[in-house]
């Protein structure tokens, strides 16, 4: 395409990481094989190139795994609180200095820009250690009462949309309130917690206090379902997490549920159009969409819609999408052949049922998974793209005359994530993130995180919340 | 009776929506005292009684939780202060539905009493206490603030007829939930009587909504209503809890799982599998906060605090 914006390549080197041809799994403190010898292979979602073949976790696995963190639990969850602390710091620290190489290998098996696992994914993982470590000698102030105590061996399963920093939300504090983990990757994106075990060893925690286990879903199962298992964490598809709630229904297993969303992200006819659109574009274009909170039904206030439109259609068509590792690209891959698939049929859903489908003029690479920046327009409730969650850069346009018309509409879905809020007026940004049932409201921003704020749904979005004090709650015995 | 007079027996109902109505099924079962004597009659509620209660409930949500914490507290002291005027009667009723001698009984009121009055000074206290600003990296005012799940199925302790009651309902209904209550299955009368009193404290009809009959005919359509948003399983035994957090799943409620009766913190050397127990809770002991934040979702609100100036300002 060309246009007044032609760059350069500006490619980050590849150099800064090594990765090996293949990998074990990583318990009680050692690399070993699967028991079944089984082994799967990843690959780079940008060029269909395999990155390495990493075991693949059983049954016989995960029973091997949640022991060794048994074994772990009665000294790690005896150490002073300030001993677990030096360790969570340590960690931080050599995240922090690794930060680079394992950006670059984050993009290389997840497919997302460089851009953003250099300056979103990897800042948020160490910051997170870096938050929870603080905590680890401080829980008698948390306000859970006095010496409260930890549950036991976490099992916790992560997604492959932000595969290290779902690892740090997951891992940081059950290991502040001294909780021994099993984790499970995702099977797409099991790379970065393989290097995650390693500065473990680097940072001389003791073994078994975190192990990983790459693999599959049945290896998340038989995690969720084995009787030593005290608590389970888990990120992922709606549909999953009520498996895991039922698996877990008449037991002590205490869970912590973070799963879809279908975010409405609502602009009002006073906000700064620019600014908005800018919003919109995060909202729903960040990590290709593939965000659980992420504004994918925009409501647009019908007086402003063409206006809104115009300058976001602008927008879209000057997004640079391609290498993920070039420094310029603002929209990587998609994360596996899977999600592609499901993107394009939810997107043919969306053009039989009759709503306008625009996507911005980008050349897509010959190799690899890629779906352009696309919107409907022309959308009402009862659309499919409307109310599914199509974990994608899709977002669907709906308007609305009224604020309790938006509210209505917004809160008309089996979620209640996220939700955003672009308006001048002060008092009714209040008035409206009050009346929308959803975890996380950003107003005139959107998909800020932070350590210190808890994150969780309403709803069929999940229950619990990560992040912040409230964080400390699902790992402790309260 | 002693005097010769004949005594006017009061028709036990059910309170749904504010009003009393009977079991929509015209079924009644009999209610006998722990020496098996007849007590009463009381309504055998049926799943559409349950379903009319959840739509009352999810009526009244939306004016409750609007209410001001304040206001959410007078009403609930008002409870109190109604429930003080009828000690006698609930004296009577507890004393008849649990075995209890006359100066046991008084002492389980006095107690059901007081716990209102501890929850009425809870509602603009919690979300001080599990909520508030949050100290993020960037230029950006965060605050998260606890807000009520929704509609509550309660399900009430089978033994502790009344003060176990109160326990489970006061906290729910004080942080500006709604809720659907299963009475004991076999001491129903006390939560019964309960309505008359909830119905005459300015409480919003809807908010409490009580059924009495068996309590997993009841609790099995409100489990998997796709209108409940959590479920509070305190009065059901192991298997019923179970059978119960299965259908909760289906829409993800968020599940109160039954105390049990031994609680070790080092119970880490054991299975995770439940114990049997029903009624593991000392309701005479300190409350806590958890039967508060059980039904509380936490919402957090971002947004950009922007700069003055380029050269700042420093006062």
């Amino acid at each position: 395409m060309a246009s007044a914006f032609d760059y350069a390549p500006a490619p980050e080197s590849r150099s800064v990481v090594d990765i090996a041809p293949s990998y074990g799994l990583f318990i009680d403190g050692e690399f070993t094989e699967a028991a079944e010898g089984k082994v799967f292979k990843t690959v780079s979602p940008s060029t269909e190139e395999v990155l390495s073949e990493v075991a693949q976790a059983g049954a016989e696995d995960v029973d091997r795994a949640v022991k060794a963190a048994r074994r772990a639990f009665e000294k790690w969850s005896a150490l002073p609180g300030s001993e677990r602390a030096k360790y969570l710091f340590r960690i931080a620290r050599i995240i922090q200095e690794r930060s680079r190489e394992l950006a670059v290998l984050e993009t290389l098996d997840n497919g997302k820009p460089i851009k953003e696992t250099r300056d979103a994914d990897l800042p948020l993982v160490a910051a997170h250690f870096f938050y929870y470590a603080g905590w680890a000698d401080k829980l008698d102030h948390a306000g859970y009462g006095a010496n409260p105590r930890p549950l036991g061996v976490a099992g916790q399963i992560i997604p492959w949309n932000f595969p290290l920093l779902m690892l740090a939300w997951k891992i940081a504090p059950a290991l502040a309130t001294g909780n021994t983990v099993v984790l499970k990757p995702a099977e797409t994106t099991p790379l970065s917690a393989l290097f995650f075990a390693d500065i473990c060893r680097q940072a001389g925690l003791p073994k078994g206090v975190v192990n990983i286990l790459t693999g599959y879903g049945d290896a998340g199962s038989a995690l969720v379902e084995h009787p030593d298992v005290n608590k389970v964490a888990f990120t992922g598809s709606t549909a999953v997490g009520k498996a895991i709630a039922r698996q877990i229904a008449g037991t002590d297993k205490k869970a912590t549920l973070e799963l879809g969303g279908k975010g409405a992200n609502i602009v009002f006819d006073d906000a700064p159009v620019d600014q908005a659109v800018e919003g919109i574009v995060t909202g729903i274009f960040f990590n290709q969409g593939q965000v659980c909170c992420a504004g994918s039904r925009l409501l647009v206030q019908e007086s402003v819609h063409d206006e809104v439109l115009h300058a976001l259609k602008r927008r879209l068509s000057t997004l640079r999408l391609g290498d993920p590792l070039d420094k310029n690209t603002d929209i990587g891959a998609i994360n596996s052949a899977e999600q592609l698939a499901r993107i394009s049929a939810l997107v043919e859903t969306g053009e039989a049922e009759g709503a306008e489908r625009w996507s911005a003029p980008c050349e897509l690479p010959s190799s690899g998974y890629w779906f352009a920046p696309t919107l409907f327009t022309g959308v009402t409730q009862a659309h499919t793209v409307a109310r599914d969650e199509i974990f994608g850069p899709v977002l669907s346009v709906l308007t609305f005359r009224t604020p309790d018309e938006a509210v209505a509409k917004a809160n008309n879905s089996q979620y209640g994530l996220s939700a955003g809020i672009w308006t001048e007026k002060g008092s009714r940004i209040l008035a409206v993130a009050n009346k929308l049932r959803a975890g996380v409201i950003w107003a005139n921003t959107f998909n800020k995180f932070d350590p210190t704020s808890p994150f969780g749904g309403y709803k069929e979005s999940g229950f619990g919340r990560e992040g912040g004090r409230h964080g400390l709650e699902a790992y402790l015995d309260v | 009776m002693s005097d010769g007079r004949l005594s006017v027996f009061k028709t036990y109902k059910l309170y749904v929506g504010g009003k009393f109505p009977r079991s929509e099924s015209g079924r009644v079962y009999e209610v006998s005292d722990s020496k098996g004597r007849w007590l009463a009659n009381a309504p055998q509620s049926s799943r559409k009684d349950a379903r009319d209660a959840v739509v009352a409930a999810r009526k009244a949500f939306g004016g409750w939780s609007g209410a001001t914490a304040y206001n959410r507290g007078q009403i609930l002291y008002r409870v109190a202060e109604m429930l003080e005027g009828r000690r006698e009667q609930f004296v009577r009723e507890v004393a008849d539905a649990e075995g209890l001698s006359k100066s046991k009984a008084a002492a389980v009121v006095d107690a059901a009493v007081d716990r209102w009055v501890w929850y009425a000074g809870w509602t603009d206290k919690i979300g001080q206490v599990v909520g508030g600003a949050n100290p993020v990296a960037g230029p950006f005012f965060n605050l998260s603030t606890p807000e009520p799940t929704g509609v509550v199925a309660v399900l009430a302790p089978q033994k502790s007829s009344f003060l176990g009651l109160v326990s489970v309902i006061a906290p729910v209904i004080a942080t500006g939930n709604t809720a659907v209550v299963i009475a004991s299955a076999d001491a129903p009368l006390p939560a019964l009587s309960l309505g008359e009193v909830l119905a005459t404290s300015d409480l919003p009809g809807g908010v409490v909504n009580i059924l009495s009959g068996k309590t997993a005919e009841i609790a099995a359509p409100l489990a998997s209503h796709q209108d409940v948003n959590g479920i509070d399983l305190t009065g059901a035994d192991a298997e019923l809890a179970k059978e119960l957090e299965i259908a909760a799943a289906d829409n993800l409620k968020r599940v109160s799982r039954p105390s049990v009766s031994h609680h070790h913190p080092e119970k880490e050397a054991h299975s995770a599998t439940r114990p049997q127990a029903v009624d593991g809770d000392d309701w005479s002991a300190d409350p806590g906060t958890r039967r508060l934040t059980a039904f509380l979702e936490t919402k957090t609100v971002w947004h950009p605090t922007g700069a003055l100036g380029a050269s700042g300002s420093s006062y």
